[in-house]
């Protein structure tokens, strides 16, 4: 009698907690499940009909909306800037965190804090002077240029994050290492590097986002077709097509389809990544 | 490994530095029409042919984005040889007065001033700057228009049928009444992108012209006359009734143009208050649309109704680019018969080549047809102060969605109105 | 001698410590230190934007924007919205994280799927919402997908123009972005979850701890510190919002929601005020940083408590 309680118990609070998760899984999968099933309509019938399997499958959408939004391109593109700033940043901010982190110099509190404060401070309308800056520079309409600012966006979380990751890390390995005749950069690229793997998934996973989805800085920054990522190739898409739905969702869900892959591959490593220490500070 | 790293820096500050060339056969063009991208790269292409000269159009979208594009490259003096300022005409003459701008006047007067003569003077006019201007700009011609396009009132004519209406009203009273019907069946009646500030400007701006006629109008601009004056009343007042005869669409405040112009091609709304570019989205959207085009009706019987309308899109040349005498050829070019006509063909817009209007379809004669009641901010002589502008618009925004009376926007713009003029005076 | 060859090594070494951190400062300094002092110069003058002159006017667009009740208004419905996401979106993240913290079927499922929304652009997701919430009928039945459904599930008295009443906008706009941001908070908290060492709950049991005792005395004050982060990002990016609220309700709703940012971009581009936009950011960058700060304090008090 008391165990059948128990149980019944049980099973119910099972059934709650899995209820609760399963409305919110649902309503995280509606717009990503609304836009696919939305490409597959025609523009007579999107807005009529509301069923959730469209009568009539028309998969015509996506090779148009490849075609005509020059999509190879631009996704070429986007992949590019993305593993590049994703590279570049990595090793940029995972040296400068090292070192903040273990090494020594003058002033190291000082950049350290100037890198905090820039997460916290805006800069809507740096537009202007960042323009005017990279056209003396001659880097205007350039990948490099490009790229390079990118690296600044997602510099100050990532220094911020590898830090604390260091500041938890043991010494052991790297005294280790130091013994063996290894150098600082040496001990950085062997020891802190690997060692860190994890809070790289959770910086790798952040920058990509950022980047997979920007469109701001492309458009003031690049002028040829041809060095455009994928968002700013969207947004002229989403200009001349507005009007047809089904299209735009196609070419939205063409766009999208990228980062969730590289999320799935990457999500194993995230919760440990993070539970490893990096935001754990 | 310090190598690697070495390398990998080396490379990244190498990149950019490459020297670039100067391409005196190349002009560049940047534009924001995301419509008319496949149909000018054709005409480049055809120009190649005939020219030699290459021909470069970059799009850039949204038309914010353009924008800020252009202020910041007018500023590092970067601009490209071909384009567009989407902006007041005070801004139009800031360009001017900083040397972005090419004077095109001469290129126009050339052989009796054949050029001139061959575009519509409204389209011109948007471009010219006239003796005396308050800006202090040199008196001339400083851009080429594209094509030319009025903003009006569109119905549908199958709604119509449905709710029993026999023809398009004449008066805002009938309009009132015409949307009563269309509600009493179930049918929105206007639709218009007033989630887009400007749109409500030009809204409102037609009304006062109606209301009050253009000097009234102009004298509030220069302070003369307080937006407390019962004229300006009753055009804010235009807002409350349309609101409380249940005469605008749901949502109309939160809506960017581009829904509002799918509520209308589909059938969601009966009046829609939108430009001739509309044609196109329209004829994309639902080619078997019914509609027909026509004034806002007026309030005021004695005076008369005036739209807003002129160049659709203008390009300017840069005045400093050395290929500037290729870009203002091609700009010529492109406002010939001929081109103008498969412009007009191909993206259905109203051409500004009087000669290439017999190339339009029936619905955007209607909109030719109403050019003589167009006028536009761009040829005002006096242009409203651009914070007392975004209190009207706001203001409009909150009488329709039935916060604040007439009389209280009234007195919170003569508000802002004040300050501002304390200010320029000081 | 010695000491002096002390110190010159000490230098090397110094000099050596700081090439690690050398190329972070350069691309920083270049791309974000130059804009910040570019702008912090612009807020003392009068500008359009494009004229190379520009005229100096001192501390006057401060002191305009001190008394500007429009900017205060925004900044208000930025704390709102943020308050909703603090509130709303971080409890339901917490309740998540905690419900897939346990030995439950699907967990990975559910991991990887709460963490869709913040993997969509802003732009899709502006895109879809406006879809669901949008007001207006064709052929007699709802285009918005939330007022179809209300209709169909006998409940057509809640139909309601969503994001054309003041009453409702701001809210429907913090609701949408909470339910893009809470995913973050949710792999957060899971992260921190996942650290408590399993054995303090045991030992807890061990003294006859309730679940909800358990709760309250290990895992809340274990994950103060997690919470403290997540609260600080949810602070940040939800002040910051603007894309969303530009494509949910453009321009419209008089100032009903308007924002920080929206008002710094359109005394940029709708007013062309350049200096006084660039006050406006310097503004609200220091307001952010006082609030950090505030939260870095509170979490430090509490770390020694």
């Amino acid at each position: 009698m008391e165990t059948n309680k128990y149980m019944v118990q049980r099973i119910t609070k099972g059934f709650l907690v899995h209820m609760f998760l399963i409305i919110f899984a649902v309503t995280c999968l509606f717009p990503l499940f609304w836009m696919l099933r939305s490409a597959l309509m025609t523009n007579e019938t999107v807005f009529t009909d509301k069923s959730f399997i469209p009568r009539a499958i028309n998969f015509g959408n996506f090779a148009q909306a490849w075609t005509e939004g020059n999509f190879g391109i631009y996704f070429f593109n986007s992949l590019l800037y993305t593993t590049c700033v994703v590279v570049g940043i990595v090793l940029v901010a995972s040296l400068a965190a090292y070192s903040f982190s273990r090494l020594d110099f003058p002033g190291k509190n000082f950049f350290f804090y100037m890198f905090v404060a820039a997460m916290m401070i805006p800069l809507p309308g740096s537009f202007v002077p960042l323009y005017r800056l990279m056209t003396v520079l001659g880097l205007i309409n350039t990948r490099i240029g490009y790229i390079l600012c990118m690296i600044n966006v997602g510099l100050s979380m990532s220094i911020l994050l590898l830090k604390t990751f260091f500041d938890k890390m043991p010494s052991d390995l790297e005294d280790a290492a130091r013994i063996d005749g290894c150098g600082r950069l040496g001990i950085w690229w062997h020891v802190a590097l690997p060692l860190a793997r994890p809070a790289l998934a959770v910086i790798v996973i952040f920058n990509s986002l950022n980047v997979w989805n920007e469109y701001i800085l492309a458009t003031l920054l690049l002028n040829d077709k041809s060095l455009m990522p994928l968002q700013r190739g969207l947004m002229v898409f989403q200009g001349s097509h507005s009007v047809d739905y089904p299209l735009l969702m196609a070419g939205l869900t063409i766009a999208a389809i990228p980062i969730v892959v590289i999320y799935l591959a990457m999500q194993k490593h995230i919760v440990k990544g993070l539970s490893s220490g990096a935001i754990v500070g | 490994m310090r190598r690697v790293v070495s390398l990998a820096l080396c490379l990244f500050l190498s990149f950019g530095c490459a020297p670039k060339k100067e391409d005196l056969n190349t002009i560049t063009i940047w534009h924001w029409m995301t419509d008319r991208q496949k149909a000018l790269e054709e005409l480049a292409a055809l120009y190649e042919q005939q020219t030699g000269v290459k021909v470069k159009i970059d799009l850039y979208a949204p038309s914010d984005a353009y924008s800020q594009r252009i202020v910041a490259s007018a500023q590092s003096r970067v601009l490209p040889d071909i384009y567009g300022i989407l902006d007041k005409k005070e801004i139009f003459a800031s360009f001017i007065q900083s040397g972005f701008v090419a004077d095109l006047t001469e290129e126009f007067q050339k052989e009796n001033g054949a050029w001139e003569r061959m575009l519509f003077p409204k389209a011109l006019d948007v471009n010219r700057f006239p003796e005396g201007n308050i800006y202090g700009v040199k008196a001339g011609i400083y851009g080429v228009p594209l094509d030319v396009t009025n903003i009006q009132m569109l119905y549908n004519k199958k709604l119509f049928q449905k709710a029993g209406i026999k023809e398009a009203p004449g008066t805002f009273q009938e309009f009132i009444e015409a949307g009563q019907a269309l509600k009493r069946v179930g049918i929105a009646g206007l639709v218009s992108g007033f989630g887009e500030m400007w749109l409500i400007d030009c809204f409102a701006s037609n009304y006062a012209f109606n209301i009050m006629g253009e000097e009234k109008v102009m004298a509030t601009y220069r302070g003369e006359v307080p937006y407390t004056d019962p004229d300006w009343v009753k055009v804010f007042g235009v807002f409350k009734e349309l609101r409380e005869k249940g005469v605008l669409a749901d949502g109309v405040v939160t809506k960017p143009n581009k829904y509002a112009e799918q509520d209308f091609a589909l059938g969601r709304a009966a009046f829609a208050f939108n430009g001739s570019w509309g044609v196109n989205v329209y004829g994309d959207m639902n080619p078997g649309l019914e509609y027909g085009a026509m004034l806002p009706p007026p309030v005021n019987p004695n005076l008369p109704m005036r739209i807003w309308g002129g160049a659709g899109s203008s390009l300017v040349v840069n005045n400093s680019s050395p290929r500037k005498d290729k870009a203002t050829a091609f700009l010529k070019w492109l406002t010939q018969k001929k081109q103008q006509a498969f412009l007009a063909r191909e993206t259905r817009n109203l051409p500004s080549n009087r000669d290439a209007l017999d190339s339009i379809s029936p619905i955007l004669s209607e909109f030719a047809g109403v050019m003589d009641f167009t006028t536009h901010p761009t040829i005002w002589p006096y242009n409203e102060n651009a914070l007392v502008t975004e209190k009207i618009d706001k203001g409009i925004q909150s009488i329709i969605i039935g916060e604040k009376s007439p009389e209280e926007v009234a007195g919170e713009v003569q508000q802002i109105k004040e300050r501002e003029l304390k200010k320029a005076k000081q | 001698m010695q000491l002096k060859n002390f110190s010159w090594f000490r230098l090397q070494d110094h000099l050596k410590n700081f090439s690690f951190v050398l190329p972070a400062i350069l691309i920083f300094c270049i791309f974000y230190i130059y804009p910040f002092f570019d702008i912090f110069r612009l807020s003392f003058h009068e500008w359009n934007g494009i004229t190379p002159s520009m005229k100096y006017v001192g501390l006057q667009n401060l002191q305009e924007l001190m008394k500007d009740e429009v900017w205060w208004q925004a900044m208000g419905h930025a704390a709102y919205i943020t308050f909703i996401a603090l509130t709303f979106q971080n409890v339901l993240a917490f309740a998540l994280a905690l419900a897939c913290d346990r030995e439950i079927r699907m967990k990975r499922f559910y991991r990887v799927v709460f963490f869709i929304p913040p993997v969509l652009s802003e732009v899709v997701v502006g895109l879809i919402w406006q879809w669901i919430l949008y007001a207006g009928m064709q052929d007699g039945q709802h285009i918005g997908l939330l007022n179809y459904w209300l209709t169909q599930t006998g409940l057509p008295h809640l139909v309601h123009n969503w994001l054309s009443d003041p009453k409702t906008a701001l809210t429907c706009i913090a609701i949408v972005h909470s339910w893009k941001g809470f995913g973050w908070g949710f792999i957060m908290l899971l992260a921190g979850l996942q650290t408590i060492d399993r054995q303090l709950y045991e030992a807890a049991r061990v003294d006859g701890a309730g679940s909800w005792k358990l709760f309250t005395n290990v895992t809340i004050p274990m994950m103060v510190p997690v919470m403290l982060v997540v609260v600080i990002l949810t602070v940040l990016g939800s002040m910051q919002v603007f894309v969303l609220v530009l494509s949910m309700v453009g321009q419209g709703l008089g100032y009903h929601t308007e924002v920080p940012v929206t008002r710094i971009l359109s005394a940029m581009t709708g007013t062309n005020r350049f200096g006084y936009a660039c006050a406006m950011g310097i503004n609200f960058g220091v307001i952010l940083i006082m609030v950090s700060v505030a939260f870095k304090w509170l979490s430090n008090r509490m770390k020694q408590a």
